[in-house]
C-alpha cells in the first residue's frame, strides 16, 4: 500500500491513555501491473497512488497505465503465489485492521552534511580550558606510523538523512476507511507530505 | 494544519473547559485508577505554563506539597481529568512563571487579579 504522510497528532484510547499517532493518507491505490514468474522472472504487484493530470505524465507512462487513471507514484510489492488481484483492482485503507503490525518505508528527513556529533553521537571536545576550535571536532581518527593509514569504516562526518528507511512493527491504531486514512502508532520516516510504503507484517 | 488532523482531533476535544490562564490557581480533579476502582484526586496549584493548541494543548500546575515543589503537566483535553475549577485569578506579567521555582514561601505568591 502506498500512502502519504499527513502529519502527527495524538488521540486518546478507551482507557484515556495518550497515544501519539501519525496520520497517513493510505490509498486508494490501483493495481497497474501484475508481474509473473513466466513474464518477468519474479512475482510482484505494481500499484499506483496519487491521481494527477494527464499532461503531467509522459506518453510512455500513460501507455503503461492503460485504462487506469493517471497516477503519479508507482511502486512494486513482492508477492508469492497467486494473489487473485488483477490490473485495475483498487486497494483501499480497508485492507488494514486496527491492532495489526505493519512495516513502513519512507525517505527520512534530510539533515545535510552533518558533523560527527550529530551523525554518530560523538562527545566533541572541551568547551573551556582555552580550546579554540575543538568544540565539535571528532578527535583522532587513528594511530601513527603503524598502521600509517585510517581504517576503513572509521566514523566521520557526512550525509545524514534523505535516505530510504524502514520502520518495522508499527501498530495500526485506527482505520478511517471512508477517508482512506490510517492512524499509525508512533512516528514514521519522512517529512509531512512525503510518500510512504506500508506492508503488513514485520518483514 | 491538515483538515484530516483537525477532524481526528475534534473527536477528542472537550467543551467543558473553563477559561483559565497562567497565574491562576486551579483545582484539577484527576481520575486515579487503583486496580478496578476509580477515584478522584484533586491537584491544586498555580498554572505556570500553558502551551500548544487544539488537542495538543497542555498546561503545567505547580504546588508545594509537604515542603517539596511538585509540578504536573496535564493535557487540556485529557479524558483523565474529570474537571478543572478556577479557584483564584492571578495577575502576572509573563507567560511562563519559572521564577516561582526559585522562590520559597511568601515570595512564591501571585497577586490576585482585579476585575
Amino acid at each position: 500500500m502506498i500512502g502519504k504522510k499527513v502529519g502527527m497528532t495524538h488521540v486518546y484510547d478507551d482507557d484515556g491513555r495518550y497515544i501519539p499517532v501519525t496520520v497517513v493518507e493510505a490509498g486508494p491505490c490501483s493495481v497497474t501491473q501484475v508481474k509473473t514468474l513466466e513474464n518477468d522472472g519474479y512475482e510482484a504487484v505494481q500499484i499506483g497512488f496519487g491521481e494527477t493530470r494527464e499532461t503531467r505524465l509522459t506518453q510512455a507512462q500513460l501507455g503503461h497505465l492503460g485504462d487506469n487513471s493517471p497516477l503519479r507514484h508507482l511502486r512494486e510489492f513482492r508477492v508469492t503465489g497467486d494473489t487473485g488481484v488483477a490490473v485495475g483492482d483498487t486497494v483501499t485503507a480497508g485492507v488494514f485492521e486496527p491492532g495489526q503490525n505493519v512495516s513502513v518505508t519512507g525517505t527520512s528527513k534530510g539533515k545535510g552534511f552533518a558533523g560527527v556529533m550529530k551523525r554518530h553521537g560523538f562527545h566533541g571536545g572541551k568547551r573551556t580550558h582555552g580550546q579554540s576550535d575543538r568544540e565539535r571536532a571528532p578527535g583522532s581518527v587513528g594511530a601513527g606510523t603503524t598502521p600509517g593509514r585510517v581504517f576503513k569504516g572509521t566514523r566521520m562526518a557526512g550525509q545524514v538523512g534523505n535516505k530510504r528507511v524502514t520502520v518495522k512493527n508499527v501498530t495500526v491504531f485506527r482505520v478511517l476507511e471512508e477517508r482512506n486514512v490510517v492512524l499509525l502508532k508512533g512516528p514514521v520516516p519522512g517529512n509531512n507530505g512525503s510518500i510512504v510504503l506500508m506492508k503488513p507484517g514485520s518483514n | 494544519m491538515s483538515t484530516i488532523i483537525e477532524e481526528i482531533a475534534a473527536e477528542h476535544l472537550r467543551d467543558n473547559i473553563p477559561e483559565f490562564s497562567v497565574g491562576d490557581t486551579v483545582k484539577v480533579s484527576v481520575k486515579v485508577r487503583e486496580g478496578e476502582r476509580e477515584r478522584i484526586q484533586v491537584f491544586e496549584g498555580i498554572v505556570i505554563k500553558r502551551r500548544g493548541a487544539s488537542i495538543q494543548e497542555s498546561y503545567t500546575v505547580r504546588r508545594i506539597s509537604h515542603g517539596i515543589g511538585v509540578e504536573r503537566v496535564f493535557a487540556v483535553h485529557s479524558p483523565m481529568v474529570d474537571k478543572i475549577e478556577v479557584a483564584r485569578r492571578g495577575r502576572v506579567r509573563r507567560s511562563r512563571l519559572y521564577y516561582l521555582r526559585d522562590r520559597v514561601g511568601r515570595a512564591a505568591r501571585v497577586k490576585e487579579a482585579r476585575r
